[in-house]
């Protein structure tokens, strides 16, 4: 059964539209990624799943339950980070934590020990008892992650989670989110850092002005949009466009001297490496993953040709 | 549509959350120490008085609280002024706080609704002035104790009680409205200005401006008809009385001045076999301000709908 499932789901404000007829289903125990530039309608869909905006048309249910019906229920069992994360600055990290669990409802000793769990789990327990106004960027992230791990949640949503962060950071953050991924906690991220992001989802959703323009995994999208779901980069002597075209399997090549890209639906190394060594030397070869910026890129270039 | 779960869940959550936030916070402590001092300043020069007369006055305790000496206004003056200033400064960045810090789709995304954390709110700068004002108030009985010596009579601690309840809803509403104004602007700088806007306009503006009404209203009666000049001083009580200061002031005037038999014009022939002078009992007392009180409250409740409504109309998103 699908986690989080939307019907025809539709946002307007006035003749603004922030969410066209998205139609999207999650299944259980995916890092789901719902990509695309800012204002492109991701933290709308995002509020419409909690409840937290009404959907202009359309229907959502997240674990079989109605967020406009049964907002609550839905909200104990979906953690949500927004962007932007905020916290009671003059309070210490443990004291935010307690209000949620408060407002989660829950008894005393059962909060003290999951907010001891969460906050050594997120390495934050040594700087319990300082102030939140006194944390980095970084610190306060993994805070926000902290409290959404505090309800023991079903589904993770997590609003731009690397946005802000340095590098390091994000690689970091993004470990902790793999985390939860193995834990079965099904995680719906939002992001407009494609690149960043694309490690770890199973399948991505591409937004684009409030429509949902491509669906599934990197590779798929790849493939359709490239032409090819692997780029492999050759160095070798120039003028080996042609001989390279002719291998089956191969979509697209792009020449620029004695270096190409060779976009081909499987992975075609050992063949291009032949055809290489025939020709003369062979200097590098390396297969490279689909960059999503790519795709993104050049899906709406097309798209915008078309139109 | 019906929403299914209590809109009060997290009601007290919210509610404690913020009123350990007042009473820790540097805004109350800055507030606190300027109404003790002021009321400190109004009691002494109260007691001072009245020591005088002491034995003389049945009701010295609540004398204690209403008696002013040149250049100090009395304790209840104190009050009348600083409360509405309090409630505002809890309450004007009620709402748009939470958006500038960026917690209030963390909170909302909390299993509670919208009711909750805005009554949470509300209740919560209630009950922190309550808790101020009930301190003050035993304060400076306390301090009566000592410098007077006589022990307060029950009937007098029953007028003072209803003279908290009163300020506290006047409380309300000044707090209601900063509510209302932290949810519609979205800077908490406009709120409060705001706020004190209205505060300034009810403190100063009004009076004057029912005065000039007043001035105008009689002129347009006929000055040998007594009874189009009562109708006349009606209408101009009535505008007055369109004020929540007008509603308070008047409130405060019957419940601690049990010789406060009317709070509006009344005719010779009303008087008539009334003993002047003698105190009326706290139940004909209270039946007085009851309108002024029914007032203040439906009032506060007023301000804080069109608070919850703009709330819940509100994108969670900044």
């Amino acid at each position: 059964m699908a986690v989080i499932e939307t019907r025809g789901l539709t946002k307007r404000y006035g003749r603004v539209v922030a969410v066209e007829d998205l139609n999207l289903a999650v299944e259980e125990g995916e890092v789901f990624g719902l990509l695309g530039p800012n204002g492109s309608g991701k933290t709308t869909t995002i509020l419409m799943l909690l409840g937290l905006t009404e959907p202009t048309a359309g229907e959502a249910r997240v674990l079989g339950l109605d967020p406009m019906r049964e907002p609550l229920k839905v909200k104990a069992r979906v953690g949500y980070l927004p962007d932007q994360v905020g916290f009671y600055g003059e309070l210490t990290a443990w004291e935010n934590l307690r209000y949620t669990t408060r407002l989660l409802g829950l008894p005393e000793a059962e909060a003290r020990a999951r907010i001891e769990e969460v906050l050594r789990r997120m390495g934050l327990w040594e700087v319990r008892d300082r102030r939140v106004s006194a944390f980095s960027r970084g610190m306060r992230q993994r805070l926000g992650l902290a409290e959404v791990l505090l309800k023991r949640p079903r589904v993770a949503i997590l609003d731009e989670p690397t946005l802000g962060l340095d590098p390091e950071a994000a690689r970091e953050f993004l470990g902790l989110i793999k985390g939860l991924k193995a834990e079965g906690i099904t995680v719906l991220l939002s992001s407009h850092l494609l690149h960043q992001v694309q490690e770890i989802c199973d399948r991505v959703g591409l937004f684009h002005k409030g429509r949902l323009a491509l669906l599934g995994t990197v590779e798929e999208l790849a493939q359709r949009v490239l032409g090819g779901g692997y780029e492999i980069q050759v160095e070798a002597s120039p003028g080996l466009k042609e001989a390279f075209l002719a291998l089956e399997g191969v979509a697209r090549v792009e020449a620029e001297g004695g270096r190409y890209r060779v976009f081909a639906t499987r992975d075609l190394r050992p063949e291009l490496a032949q055809v290489a060594v025939a020709r003369g030397p062979l200097f590098g070869l390396a297969l490279r993953r689909p960059s999503l910026d790519e795709v993104y890129a050049r899906y709406f270039q097309e798209v915008a040709h078309a139109a | 549509m019906r929403r299914e779960g209590s809109p009060w869940t997290g009601l007290w959550a919210v509610f404690f959350k913020e009123m350990a936030d007042h009473l820790s916070g540097l805004r109350m402590r800055i507030l606190e120490a300027l109404i003790l001092l002021s009321a400190l300043g109004a009691v002494y020069t109260g007691t001072q008085t009245l020591r005088q007369t002491v034995g003389e006055d049945p009701y010295l305790y609540l004398k204690l609280l209403t008696t002013a000496q040149d250049p100090l206004p009395s304790f209840v003056g104190f009050l009348s002024f600083f409360v509405p200033l309090a409630a505002i400064a809890l309450a004007f960045d009620a709402v748009n706080g939470e958006y500038a810090r960026g917690t209030l789709s963390r909170v909302l995304s909390q299993p509670i609704y919208r009711d909750a954390l805005l009554f949470g709110k509300f209740l919560a700068g209630l009950g922190t002035l309550a808790v101020l004002l009930l301190a003050l108030f035993l304060l400076v009985v306390g301090m009566g104790l000592f410098t007077l010596g006589v022990p307060p009579e029950g009937e007098e601690m029953a007028r003072a009680f209803f003279f908290l309840l009163a300020t506290l809803a006047y409380a309300g509403v000044w707090l209601a409205l900063g509510l209302l104004f932290s949810t519609l602007f979205r800077q908490p700088a406009t709120a409060a200005l705001a706020a004190i806007g209205v505060w300034l306009f009810f403190a100063i503006f009004f009076p004057i401006l029912t005065d000039l009404a007043a001035g105008a209203l009689l002129l347009q009666a006929d000055p040998f008809d007594p009874e189009s000049q009562l109708r006349q001083a009606n209408l101009a009580l009535w505008i007055s009385r369109l004020s929540p200061n007008t509603l308070y002031a008047e409130a405060l005037t019957a419940v601690l001045n049990p010789a406060v038999r009317s709070l509006g014009p009344i005719l010779i022939t009303q008087l008539e076999g009334a003993v002047l002078g003698t105190p009326l009992p706290l139940s004909q007392s209270l039946l007085l301000i009851w309108p002024q009180l029914t007032g203040l409250f439906a009032l506060a409740v007023l301000l804080f709908t069109l608070a919850y409504v703009a709330f819940q109309r509100q994108e969670v998103r900044a």
